[in-house]
């Protein structure tokens, strides 16, 4: 682990202060806080409707907030778009990955950002580099893929993933939003996300995961946010929370032992 | 798999087919003169290819190339103004089409079948209306006589030797245009941003990708490609009917689709579309050739979209197949 480097001194990669945001009179998410730490994984926990997609538009800066503030390093920062935040190393990879199907692995990795040579009207796109970067990053994130020629669309779900994760740890992300990464995806494909996730964070990224699976994110997490309709339900260290109790608070545990008891059998 | 690996098959089989058969057909004359109309619809048809590419369509395309006919020659002819001046407003009026098409489907959301449509419509009218208003006929003729046509016409309209056959320079234009359409969709930045853009405008969107501008600039693209074959009916005809180009807008898609494009955007290619508009081309002036009813080459045609539409299905679902 490398928590205790940067200690509690330093200012936070990324830092959310009581912030809310309403859609026409619907409240989305009011009074959140939470730090974002180099080198830490803050899991975002929320059942369907808590406020989680709300939460990453406003890291990726797809909206503003409507009240609190969001500190990069400590300052404030205010992004208008999402271009604005990459350029902030804030890097999202969505539950729908924004890739596209069709194109290819490489032309996918470098989407947005791709690499050129020569200059006027001779610029153009560097295709044996960005060919031989993709191949290289994907190698180092330890995923093995036979042809970056390959259109992104046949591969699985969990290779996506993982393509995405090195694309933006590629790009400098210093701090990687990850949207529901494991939700559709089978157990095992899911333990191959987590360990990128992981190495992700060993090489000093600062990770918000967000899931509704307390399963998969208490052994990566090293902080809990808990939201429930908008509202932070608590923030905990994973010291302070084991993983039976992170499940009791996202489910709402009471409402959870009434459904248990509701659904026993009658004599038993 | 290459898009446009299909349309290559299906040239190579018309070509044979018809060259077999009819010995005019294979000659180096016959060759120059199936290549004429495949080239001014190929022009199009590339710039067209990209636009769907790009995940649009543009039904004024073909319309398009009468309206800058017509503003060459009205500018040239009724304003007496230097034919280049008269080629210059003309492509101006193009850019400003192009820019209003793009920016309307970009700022409403709407498909762009139904916002070129209504351009396609209100052109025609404009092109009737504008016609008769300036001329009181429905034809601008006499734009041989303005000055600035010499050049004119050796950029647009001269005729090659080769091979002892007359080749219109058209077809040079059409190479060198299959060639940098090609060039700009698989080595730029912008090419992958139109691949982008027509296989997922929000995704392209979230990773930075300016889909807005691209879309913008593709219908431009498509525009300035009807000023220039515009130009070249204007110029090579030296007159113009009010109704030129219509209909053609469909004839530019099926180019595009039998050389692999999806309708629903984000798989093509440039020389897939050239290959199509050669497809049209051949089967054109080889059922004549032939001696056969010049009416078997629509149902041709139409046969020849069918099988690419089919193809060009079993392509897609191969590469989205996702592998569990």
């Amino acid at each position: 682990m490398t928590g205790g480097v940067g200690g509690g001194a330093a200012a936070p990669l990324l830092e959310l202060r009581d912030v809310g945001k309403d859609y026409g009179s619907v409240i989305a998410l009011d009074g959140v806080s939470t730090a974002v730490r180099a080198g830490e994984v803050t899991c975002v926990l929320g059942d369907n409707g808590a406020g989680k997609s709300t939460l990453i538009k406003i890291l990726s800066g797809v909206h503003p907030t409507d009240r609190g503030s969001v500190l990069l390093e400590g300052r404030p920062a205010d992004f208008g778009s999402p271009r604005e935040a990459l350029d902030a190393g804030i890097a999202t990879v969505y539950q729908d990955l924004a890739m596209i199907p069709l194109m290819s692995i490489w032309r996918n990795f470098f989407l947005g950002a791709e690499p050129t040579r020569g200059r006027g009207p001779f610029r153009r796109f560097d295709a044996a580099r960005a060919k031989e970067v993709t191949r290289r990053e994907l190698a180092a994130m330890g995923i093995d893929i036979r042809d970056p020629d390959q259109p992104v669309g046949t591969l699985s779900g969990g290779e996506r993933q993982s393509v995405a994760i090195a694309r933006a740890v590629h790009f400098g992300a210093r701090v990687l939003i990850l949207d529901e990464p494991t939700s559709a995806l089978g157990v095992k494909q899911a333990g191959v996300v987590l360990r990128y996730v992981a190495q992700a964070r060993d090489r000093g990224v600062g990770v918000v995961l967000i899931t509704h699976n307390p399963h998969h994110a208490h052994p990566v997490g090293d902080r809990f946010l808990v939201l429930n309709r908008g509202r932070s339900m608590g923030e905990f260290a994973k010291a302070d929370i084991s993983r039976a109790e992170l499940t009791a608070l996202m489910a709402g545990g009471a409402e959870l032992d009434a459904l248990a008891h509701e659904l026993e059998r009658p004599d038993s | 798999m290459k898009p446009e690996l299909g349309a290559l098959v299906g040239a190579v089989a018309v070509f044979a087919f018809f060259a077999a058969q009819s010995e005019p057909f294979r000659s180096p004359r016959g060759i120059a003169n199936w290549l004429d109309p495949a080239s001014t619809l190929g022009i199009m048809a590339v710039a067209v290819a990209l636009l769907m590419i790009g995940g649009h369509f543009d039904l004024s395309a073909g319309v398009m190339t009468g309206t800058t006919a017509l503003t060459v020659g009205i500018v040239a002819v009724e304003f007496r103004q230097n034919l280049w001046v008269a080629i210059g407003v003309a492509l101006v009026v193009a850019l400003a089409i192009g820019f209003g098409n793009g920016w309307l489907v970009t700022r409403t959301g709407l498909p762009s079948f139904i916002i070129t449509l209504g351009t396609f419509l209100m052109l025609q009218g404009l092109n009737l209306g504008l016609t008769k208003l300036f001329t009181d006929t429905v034809t601008v003729g006499g734009i041989d006589e303005a000055p600035g046509y010499a050049a004119a016409e050796w950029v647009f309209a001269s005729r090659l030797e080769i091979l002892g056959a007359e080749v219109r320079v058209a077809v040079l234009w059409w190479l060198l245009f299959t060639a940098v359409g090609s060039w700009v969709l698989l080595r730029t930045r912008f090419g992958n941003w139109v691949f982008a853009t027509g296989g997922d405008d929000v995704a392209a969107r979230n990773v930075g990708v300016p889909a807005r501008r691209t879309t913008i600039t593709l219908f431009m693209t498509t525009a300035a490609a009807a000023w220039f074959v515009g130009t070249t009916l204007a110029v090579r005809l030296t007159s113009v009917q009010a109704n030129t180009g219509i209909g053609q807008e469909l004839i530019y898609i099926v180019a595009a689709v039998i050389g692999g494009c999806l309708l629903t955007g984000g798989f093509g290619s440039a020389i897939g579309a050239s290959l199509g508009a050669l497809i049209f081309g051949m089967t054109q002036l080889g059922i004549p050739y032939l001696r056969w009813d010049a009416d078997w080459f629509y149902f041709f045609l139409g046969a020849m979209l069918l099988l690419a539409v089919l193809a060009n299905r079993f392509v897609r679902r191969s590469a989205e197949a996702a592998r569990r």
